[in-house]
Order: C-alpha cells, then sequence, then structure tokens
C-alpha cells in the first residue's frame, strides 16, 4: 500500500514538475499513438464498411477473422514488423528499424482489425435499419456503405477509441520494433516497463498513472469534440 | 502484404517526416551497461568530442549479437567472450576489442537458506544451491549473465539443463526482471555487480558471494562487419570502437561510480 501511495504523490510530483524528458516521451507516445490510429481508421472504416455491405462467398469467414484480429498479439506483430524492416529483410534498405515510423507501423497493424471490426458491426446494423430507405434514394454498393459510414459517424467514435486504447496501452510491439532507444523511440510503456526492470516500482507506478490520467484526458476530448459536433450539425 | 506496409510507411512520414541528417550510429549492447547508467555517464563525452549520437538498443548479449548478424546495429558491446570471438570467426564482425570488465556477485536472501555466505568459492556455493534445492532464480534468455551462469553450474559438475528441479526458476528475462522475481520468492540469482548497485527493489537480497576469480566478467566491443553489410557506418562505428579503447574513454569508464562505489574496470590493451 505504501508504494501505491507513494506512487500517486509521484506521479503528481511528475506531472507538476514539468519534466523535459518526461514531456518528450509524452509528447512521443501521443504522436506514435495518434498517427496510429489516423492510419487504422482511414483504411479500417472503409474496409469495415465494405465487408459489411458488400455480399461475397465466405463472408462470415472474413468476419470471423476479423474479429479474431482484434486480439493480434503486439508482440508477434513487433517481431513480424522487425523481420520486414531489419537489414536482412525485404524492407530492410528503407532504415526504418529502431524510428518512430516503425512504432506508427506496428501499432497501426495492431488497431487496424479493431476498428474495421468494430465498425463492420456498426454499419451492418445501421444498413438493416436502412436498407430500403437507401436503395430507394438509389444509394447501392460501397456508396450505400460510405453513407452509413457518415450518418453513424458519433457511433463510430466508440471504435476509433477502442483503437486509441489499444495502441497507447500496448508495449511489446514497440518495444521490438523501436528499441526504446533514450530520446529517440522511448515512450511511456516502454518507459515503465525499463524502470519496472531497474526495480524502481514506485517510478514505475507514478508513470504508469501518468499514462492513465493521459488516456482518461484524450477520451474526455474525444467526448467533447463529439457532442460539440452533434449539437451543431447532429 | 508488402504493398500495404509500404503505403503506411508512407503515410507514417507524414508524421514523422526526416530530420536533417543527424550523425548517430546504433549500439546493441547489454542491458547491464545501459540500466546501470554507464551509458549516460559515458556516450555524453563521446557525442560531445565527435558529434555522433550514439543510440543505444539495450538487450541481452545473445540477441545483441543477433542484431548484428542481421545488420541492424553499427557496433555490438557485449560480455560473452566465447560467443563473440564466434561471431567475429564468422565473418559478422570485424575485430574485437576488450574493452573493461567488473564481476558477478551470487545474491540471495539474508536467511541464507544454503548456507553459502561468507565463502569466496563460487562452485561450491552452486554445489550447495544445488544440494538443497532452495530457489534459484536463472535469467534463462541466452544473455551473457545467463551463459556465465550455465559455465559455473559446468565447473561445478553440474548439467543444469538435466538436473533442474522445481527449484531452478527459469525466467526468460532480462537482469532486472530476473532480479525481482528472485526479491519475490526469496531465491538465489547471478548478477551483474553493476545491475545489482543501481537495483532499488532488492527486498531482503543480500550479496552471498563475491570475489571469486571465477566471477570474472569481461565486456567486449567490435564493429559489425562492413563487408557483409554495406549500410553500417563503419567510419563512425569505428570512432567509437577507438574512443572506448582509448586512454580518454578508459579514464572516462573508471570515473563511473554509484555510491562512490566504481561500477567497470578498464581494461583495453
Amino acid at each position: 500500500m505504501d508504494t501505491i501511495l507513494q506512487a500517486a504523490r509521484g506521479a503528481f510530483d511528475l506531472i507538476t514538475s514539468g519534466d523535459r524528458t518526461l514531456a518528450e516521451i509524452v509528447l512521443l507516445s501521443l504522436k506514435v499513438s495518434i498517427s496510429a490510429v489516423v492510419l487504422a481508421t482511414l483504411l479500417g472504416l472503409p474496409l469495415g464498411a465494405a465487408i459489411a455491405v458488400g455480399r461475397f462467398p465466405g463472408k462470415r469467414a472474413v468476419v470471423v477473422l476479423l474479429n479474431a484480429l482484434m486480439g493480434l498479439p503486439p508482440v508477434v506483430v513487433g517481431l513480424v514488423v522487425y523481420l520486414l524492416l531489419s537489414r536482412a529483410g525485404p524492407l530492410g534498405g528503407m532504415g526504418l528499424l529502431f524510428t518512430p515510423r516503425a512504432m506508427v507501423l506496428a501499432q497501426a497493424i495492431l488497431v487496424l482489425p479493431i476498428i474495421a471490426a468494430l465498425c463492420r458491426q456498426a454499419v451492418e446494423d445501421a444498413w438493416i435499419e436502412y436498407q430500403e430507405q437507401l436503395r430507394s434514394l438509389g444509394a447501392v454498393g460501397f456508396r450505400a456503405a460510405l453513407t452509413l459510414v457518415w450518418d453513424i459517424r458519433f457511433s463510430l467514435l466508440t471504435a476509433i477509441l477502442a483503437g486509441l486504447g489499444r495502441a497507447s496501452a500496448e508495449v511489446g510491439a514497440v518495444m521490438i520494433v523501436g528499441g526504446n532507444i533514450d530520446g529517440v523511440t522511448r515512450v511511456m510503456t516502454t518507459t515503465i516497463a525499463l524502470e519496472t526492470s531497474k526495480g524502481d516500482l514506485p517510478l514505475a507506478l507514478s508513470l504508469g498513472i501518468v499514462l492513465i490520467a493521459l488516456v482518461i484526458a484524450l477520451n474526455a476530448a474525444a467526448m467533447y469534440v463529439k457532442e460539440a459536433a452533434q449539437r451543431r450539425y447532429g | 502484404m508488402v504493398v500495404i506496409v509500404k503505403a503506411l510507411l508512407i503515410l507514417a512520414a507524414l508524421a514523422f517526416p526526416a530530420h536533417a541528417q543527424q550523425k548517430f550510429i546504433t549500439l546493441a549492447s547489454t542491458t547491464s551497461t545501459e540500466q546501470s547508467g554507464l551509458f549516460r555517464h559515458l556516450l555524453p563525452m563521446f557525442e560531445k568530442n565527435t558529434g555522433i549520437q550514439v543510440r543505444v538498443v539495450a538487450l541481452g548479449t545473445g540477441q545483441s549479437l543477433d542484431m548484428g548478424k542481421r545488420g541492424d546495429a553499427d557496433v555490438v558491446f557485449v560480455h560473452a567472450k566465447p560467443l563473440e570471438e564466434k561471431f567475429v570467426a564468422e565473418g559478422f564482425g570485424v575485430k574485437r576489442f576488450e574493452v573493461m570488465y567488473n564481476d558477478f556477485v551470487l545474491v540471495g536472501p539474508k536467511s541464507d537458506p544454503a548456507k553459502v555466505g561468507g565463502t569466496r568459492d563460487i562452485v561450491a556455493a552452486m554445489h550447495k544451491i544445488k544440494a538443497a534445492r532452495v530457489p534459484f532464480a536463472s535469467r534463462g534468455d541466452a544473455s551473457g549473465t545467463h551463459f556465465a551462469e550455465v559455465e559455473l553450474w559446468k565447473l561445478a559438475g553440474i548439467n543444469i539443463a538435466k538436473d533442474k528441479g522445481p527449484w531452478y526458476r527459469d525466467t526468460g528475462s532480462g537482469m532486472g526482471p530476473t532480479l525481482n522475481t528472485a526479491a519475490g520468492m526469496n531465491a538465489y540469482a547471478l548478477t551483474d555487480r553493476g545491475t545489482w548497485l543501481s537495483f532499488k527493489n532488492r527486498g531482503d537480497l543480500v550479496i552471498s558471494v563475491e570475489g571469486d576469480q571465477r566471477l570474472f566478467n569481461q565486456y567486449g566491443v567490435m564493429l559489425v562487419n562492413p563487408a557483409r553489410h554495406p549500410h553500417v557506418k563503419k567510419e563512425m562505428g569505428q570512432a567509437f570502437v577507438d574512443w572506448v579503447i582509448s586512454p580518454q574513454g578508459q579514464t572516462a569508464i573508471a570515473g563511473y561510480k554509484i555510491g562512490g562505489e566504481q561500477l567497470f574496470f578498464p581494461n583495453a590493451k
């Protein structure tokens, strides 16, 4: 219990101290995870919508696979991306291993199935409800799907936030492809893992509290933006 | 698949545009050198002298050497002489230079259930631990420390792969996590002195055995072979190798202390 109280106080001190190293680590975490989520959203929403309204053989198998991929183990994704980007791998010539870009790639791969799968379900439900209407308006196929995505955009925010949660929480993938290099690829979760392995558990927990506070703040901001937008355009 | 990955990478480049070429090398090294704080002491001096930033990826010795083999590091700085010599002999490294040493210590619970405290004879201590079947936490991760531990069991005439029992806890993790585990279950563990001195979550653990010659821990540095991996930054990498074995680098290593205690002893030839 002592450790936890000590950590809570430590977290407060860390936030109020305005420590520059910590600020840089926080900033990098946000940049990497948000970039990954933006990429995964750009790909995942159309993909999920297309699967939802599409009629093709093996659709159920695709849905099962997509749902299962939501549970991709970060460490496996990290390993695959590592092997792809390693100098000895197929994309080694780009020299991107141990860079933030590699970390964005790994997290985008992790987040993509989450956003696509949740979007697929939401669009499918809406499709069942509005199918007739859309048909009578002459909207069919992929165009109808995109109309639906736009219609339910506020509900899809939850899918995107689920993706953000995954990205900001994972450590396995960024540790492998980023290498946890001080000042270059060190993010919140890898710092927490590092301090834990140094045996500085109170500091590790303090950083954990800072990370959780950050995720709560992001979600609150998303909620605020959503409500403001709903009032205006709802 | 590769096309999608490439597309994602191009998009990722929007968030992280390439900066004006900063001069840097990638150094694959061990957790002991990084986590003991040695690099934080050493690397700023090198960077100030040469303008070259050193990006450290801290892994076990086995994994660091593998990084070098794949060409993902420019320089490898590790501690398992036979493995390093093999690395150079196979043409992955150019030449191995000895840099410094420190020593391993056997840590264990204050209550000392195996009665090994006070002796200097590490081999006898390993015997006693095996005979008493008291918990022993092993790295089990093909690191330099793990390699050294297996050698010590061998010296004690024990084939640990075969003779281990439930008392032998193979953690498969880094030095810090292994010490956390040892502290949690009051187990004995072999650790390098640097990590031990900077380790904070000791619980009831204390040093049980130290000072045996067989606990000597030599570090070596080598440039990854540019003949095998043409993109290796050979001038900058060699500059780093030259610097750590130079009188200036060696003095800097000797100057690193925690609580007044020197952690690494330079011995470049």
